[in-house]
């Protein structure tokens, strides 16, 4: 059994640091830009020579640049030498750091319109060198100092506001779960791991403007096999990670405007400047998000660098009623236009993603341009019309760029996500509840395995011994488990699961759980809103669709296409489930007043009794006359008659 | 009744620990005595073998500054004459010469980088004098020198103007005693590089070694006093409050002092705070202004450009504002590459660092030659100074804030007074003892090592949450519960009260009746 448990281990281990490479390939892939996407490009040269080589000129372009600053350095070092008095354009340090920006648009099947903002900033420095003096250029120095008095190795944060509807929209290029997810990896160093979390999710509150100080150890649980770092590092030792989730969070102007503050350019220029909050949260999603982690500078993995990398994901609803036709631009949008670039980013890129639509049929880009780049996304080969914000060409004659989207016609359908997952609770009463998680295996042929997490608070107390995995009827049994129960006002249940997903099917996981009780003080001040519960998180490695591809139709070489290539045949992919609102026994909160009055009462009436009791003296008393008498008796008063 | 109300009495009372009230109310009208030792040395040749043989070895001058009733400070000048040396102790040593080692002629007095003064005794006096007219003579001088070197009734009076309240119209006082930062155990230090103007200034600043070079020297010679720590950045699209005005005559924009109170406040709103820290952040903005506002230029009230092109703000810190338009030179291709001169700004920089810290030297009477100080910045009496002033700026903080304590809970009945608290509060009290006991014999380190003890400690017992928990408890609800029980239980009393007086009533009109 040992034996049985260990080569067990050891195979979720393989998995795991396969899924962490896949991740950094695949993020890579998908988000380096140009240079990668050219990269791609020479592998497909004989087939898209003219897009080719389209994509790779401002590549060229830039490398012929930067030689020419070396250039200018060594020229300016030979004139300090020379005349060392004169302060003319003397030596230009190198600078460090590194900004880009980017925003991919793209049309959702719905007929929304997704944008994904990308601001990356890359810093060659050491956080841990205990040095105390620290100069910060275009790192936000707020950050910075949190990484280094914390021992931060990753941090990754985000907000968001809506829930991504993975059916209809496909996936997002990040997934991030309803309300405010946190997940730090600390360095080895640090000894006190729960107090340096609790310190760090206060500092953070205060800097997004969030209720992050709500984190405690009741939310917060150490997944031993879900998140892995996403950047360089071995430390697999999950006792210095820390997740945890405020499925409640409200995420709203407040939180962005520090966000915002973060950037370099602020949002006085660049792609920033489309950020405005009454547009941004007047829409289907919204989701911000920082990550935090150390990055190779080059391919030996010789240097390390620190990247900061900001994204905000939006969804518009453009089905505006009354309206016949369907448009979208910038300024519709985001109620501004581009007019330049971060003067400080090195690269500044609009992508549009027109795979759906190669020739232009469904929808019209204006104004066009014929820069094209593909990239691999989630699996999926894309087509992207490239604007470079830097070449002052993109902003034409009237000095601003407002792209603009016709639809023509809004047919065609999309391709079912490989993988999606959706959970709800079941059954009645206020004692005993079930949830039901399903994941959907969508892959006509292939299955492959998923970890499913799930963080249930400690109220809900789970009945382990019920917990049920099916798929299509059969019991599927998970190749590894991982439960940690719960302690009452301490920690919340964690389980993790391994399980095979068969293709084209649906596996529901079951569990049964008891609510309990609460204190009269722990309950939220609108108890009859009921109780969140955080998403579970899906993450798996994903056959790709671009593998999936049997037809042979595209025009391809033979040679390319027998066995699907290596690269290509999986990715990584994260899913979240909705996050549950569960109702617990709730009491009628003015009761324990009601009681008081009551019992007070009731001794009251008893004790007055017993007073009067005690002190009235009883004196025989004449029985006074009747009411005839006594109206008789009046009568003969007025008539001036002596009474009876 | 026996059992209920011990019951009652029990449950309902509020834990409140034991507090040295007696010793906090000893604190709270506090005298302190600080002492500072003289050593005086005669120069070879300026007084007699046999006068140096009768000149007391100690002689103690006594100076009270009262400032504003409530607190005494009892400085106490001992003047030790003689080569007497105490371990630990601070000294102030004056050398009387003969004058002919001043380069300077008409100076009286040098003081040195060190804890040396140098007084030069008048020609009339040297020769053929008592010691009594000697010595006579030389009281007021030492005096004067006391009062530079060590502390004035001033400096005691900014150091305590939390708690004593100035007296208005010494306008110029006060505006120096706001000027420096509270005494705190750490302060953050932030340069931060203004570019508002990416777009056409391309700014490189070695921040790294200047600070290195310029501030780090000072620094460390100010560790004792406190922990400092420092850190840059750059912002960009960082915007003045006020837009400056373009005077043709100079073909510059200026900045009218008048205005430069607006400046500060939207750059502020991006400084950020610190996440790591809660100490007090010194901040120094290095201004370049944008390619259309420049060059711009400061004016002071008299219309005048002020030479250094920089300004400070009491307790927050200081703007420079550097002008690049040298740089553009005849053909602007912008981006313009801009190297900073660190010197220049260095230097601004740490004359305001001195100034923020309490480092001002007070002006010197006439007569005096101050040493230009070293390398590091500061001279050995100068750190002495703010040593001084530090401590007993603590010292009346901690006070302040242990006596309010005290103060606030005996006349909250409510708020519970837990064990670590009534430690903390001890623990203060007892520091505030010793730093007081150090300042009288002159340990100036140790003064102010116990006055930090002392701070800290009150501090953390003031802003304790646990007193919060009960003292939000409103008398209302107290009624809420008791009223349901007694007010029903009240009418019959009540009623019988009322039948018992009619009934007296009755009786008496009865008797009454009876008489007459």
């Amino acid at each position: 059994m040992a034996a049985h448990r260990c080569s067990l281990s050891a195979l979720l281990l393989i998995i795991c640091s396969l899924l962490v490479f896949i991740v950094a390939d695949s993020e890579k892939a998908t988000l380096t830009g140009d240079h990668h996407a050219t990269a791609v490009d020479n592998l497909q040269t004989v087939t898209e020579t003219e897009e080719g080589a389209a994509a790779e000129e401002p590549a060229v372009e830039e490398e012929r640049r930067w030689e020419e600053t070396v250039v200018e350095e060594a020229t300016a070092d030979k004139e300090d030498t020379s005349a060392p008095e004169t302060v003319v354009q003397s030596s230009v340090p190198q600078p460090k750091d590194d900004f880009q920006e980017e925003l991919v648009i793209r049309p959702l099947h719905s007929g929304d319109i997704y944008a994904s903002f990308q601001f990356r900033t890359l810093w060659e420095t050491d956080f841990m060198r205990g040095n105390k003096v620290s100069h910060y250029r275009l790192f936000p120095k707020s950050l910075g100092q949190v990484i280094s008095k914390f021992s931060v190795r990753e941090l990754h944060i985000s907000f968001t506001q809506g829930y991504w509807r993975t059916m209809q929209w496909g996936q997002p290029f990040l997934p991030s779960p309803p309300g405010a997810e946190l997940w730090v990896w600390f360095q080895d160093s640090v000894t006190d791991v729960d107090g340096t979390w609790k310190e760090l999710t206060n500092v953070l509150s205060g800097i997004f403007c969030a209720s992050l100080n709500f984190i405690d150890s009741t939310n917060t649980v150490q997944p031993s096999a879900s998140f892995k770092p996403l950047g360089i590092g071995n430390v697999t030792d999950h006792r210095f990670l820390r997740y945890a989730t405020l499925p409640r969070e409200i995420v709203c102007t407040e939180n962005l405007t520090p966000w915002k503050k973060l950037l370099p350019c602020g949002s006085k220029a660049g792609l920033a400047v489309l950020l405005k909050s009454e547009k941004l949260f007047h829409s289907s999603f919204h989701s911000q998000a920082v990550h935090i982690r150390p990055v190779c500078q080059d391919w030996q993995c010789k240097t390390t660098s620190w990247e900061l990398r900001q994204t905000l994901n939006v969804v518009f609803d453009l089905h505006t009623p009354g309206q016949g036709k369907l448009e979208w631009s910038l300024f519709k949008m985001f109620s501004r236009t581009l007019t330049e670039a971060c003067p400080l980013a090195s690269s500044s890129k609009i992508y549009i993603d027109i795979t759906d639509d190669p020739q232009g049929e469904q929808f019209e880009v204006s104004p066009a341009t014929h820069l094209l780049s593909q990239a691999m996304v989630l699996g999926d080969r894309r087509t992207f019309s490239v604007y470079d914000l830097t070449q002052q060409i993109t902003f034409g004659t009237v000095r601003s760029l407002n792209l603009l989207i016709r639809w023509k016609s809004s047919e065609g359908d999309m391709l079912r996500p490989l993988l999606h997952a959706e959970r709800y609770v079941a059954g009645y009463g206020l004692q005993t509840g079930e949830i039901h998680t399903l994941m959907y295996n969508n892959h006509p042929y292939r299955s492959f395995p998923v970890l499913l997490l799930d963080s249930v608070p400690w109220y809900l107390r789970l009945y382990i011994h019920t917990l049920t995995v099916t798929s299509k009827g059969k019991d599927n049994k998970p190749s590894y488990i991982h439960y940690q129960p719960s302690k009452d006002r301490v920690r919340p249940h964690l389980l993790e699961m391994l399980v095979q997903l068969p293709p084209n099917s649906v596996t529901e996981v079951t569990v049964q759980f008891e609510r309990a009780l609460l204190k009269w003080t722990e309950y939220t001040p609108d108890p009859n809103h009921g109780f969140y519960v955080g998403s579970s998180v899906i993450s798996s490695l994903v056959p790709s669709i671009v593998a999936m591809d049997t037809n042979s139709t595209r025009e391809q070489p033979l040679f390319s296409s027998f066995f699907p290539c290596k690269e290509e045949s999986s990715y990584f992919m994260r899913v979240y489930t909705e996050p549950l609102l569960v109702n617990l026994p709730t009491p009628d909160f003015s009761m324990p007043y009601n009681v008081i009055c009551l019992t007070c009462t009731v001794v009251a009436v008893g004790y007055g009794s017993l007073y009067n009791l005690l002190t009235r003296s009883f004196q025989i008393e004449e029985p006074s006359p009747g009411l005839a008498k006594r109206i008789a008796n009046i009568i003969r008063k007025m008539r001036g008659v002596p009474p009876l | 009744i026996i059992v209920g109300v011990p019951l009652w009495w029990r449950t309902t009372e509020t834990y409140r620990a034991w507090l040295p009230v007696s010793q906090i109310n000893e604190l709270s009208n506090l005298q302190l005595q600080l002492s500072a030792e003289v050593e005086v040395v005669f120069a070879r040749g300026t007084v007699t073998p046999e006068q140096q043989k009768k000149v007391p070895l100690t002689q103690i001058q006594d100076e009270e500054h009262t400032v504003d009733g409530d607190l005494f400070i009892n400085a106490v000048c001992l003047v030790v004459t003689k080569i007497r040396r105490l371990q630990g102790n601070i000294c102030l040593k004056c050398v009387f010469s003969r004058g002919h080692s001043f380069e300077v002629q008409d100076m009286d007095v040098y003081v040195g980088q060190r804890r040396t003064a140098l007084l030069r005794i008048g020609a009339q006096m040297r020769v053929g004098k008592t010691l009594d007219q000697l010595l006579a003579h030389l009281e007021p001088r030492i005096k004067q020198v006391l009062q530079v070197m060590s502390f004035s009734h001033t400096d005691i009076s900014a150091a305590l103007s939390d708690r004593v309240r100035l007296s208005p119209g010494n306008k110029e006082s006060i505006a120096d005693s706001m000027r420096t930062f509270k005494s705190s155990p750490g302060y953050e230090i932030t340069f931060s590089l203004l570019n508002p103007d990416p777009k056409s200034h391309r700014l490189h600043w070695d921040i790294e070694g200047a600070v290195q070079t310029y501030i780090q020297p000072l620094l460390t010679k100010l560790a004792s006093v406190a922990n400092f720590s420092i850190d840059s950045q750059t912002l960009y699209y960082a915007m003045l409050g006020v837009n400056p005005r373009f005077d043709s005559s100079l073909s510059a924009y200026t900045l009218h002092s008048d205005s430069l109170a607006h400046v500060i406040n939207p750059v502020e709103a991006r400084l950020g705070s610190n996440a790591a820290s809660s100490n007090p952040v010194l901040n120094f903005l290095l201004y370049v202004p944008d390619a259309h506002h420049s060059p711009l230029y400061i004016h002071d009230r008299k219309k005048q450009e002020v030479p250094s092109n920089a300004f400070h703000s009491p307790r927050w810190g200081g703007i420079m504002v550097y002008n690049v338009n040298g740089f553009y030179g005849p053909e602007a291709v912008f981006p313009v590459d801009v190297n900073i001169n660190m010197a220049k700004v260095m230097g601004v920089f740490l004359a305001q660092l001195r100034l923020l810290l309490g480092v001002q030297s007070s002006t010197a009477p006439s007569g005096f030659l101050v040493a230009p100080c070293g390398s590091n910045g500061l001279a050995d009496w100068e750190l002495d100074r703010l040593m001084w002033s530090r401590s007993v700026e603590n010292v009346a903080t901690a006070t302040t804030t242990i006596t309010s304590l005290a103060q606030l809970l005996e006349q909250i009945g409510n708020i519970v007074i837990n064990d670590n608290i009534a430690e903390q509060v001890s623990s203060a009290v007892t520091s505030l003892q010793l730093a007081v006991a150090e300042l009288e014999t002159g340990n100036l380190r140790f003064a102010l090592q116990y006055s930090k003890e002392a701070i800290l400690a009150s501090e953390r017992a003031f802003f304790d949450p646990s007193l919060l928990h009960l003292l939000y408890f409103p008398d209302d609800q107290k009624f809420a519960i008791y009223i349901p029980l007694f007010l029903p239980m009240c009418v019959p009393i009540l009623l019988s009260l009322l039948k018992i007086v009619s009934d007296a009533r009755q009786k008496r009109r009865e008797k009454q009746a009876k008489k007459d």
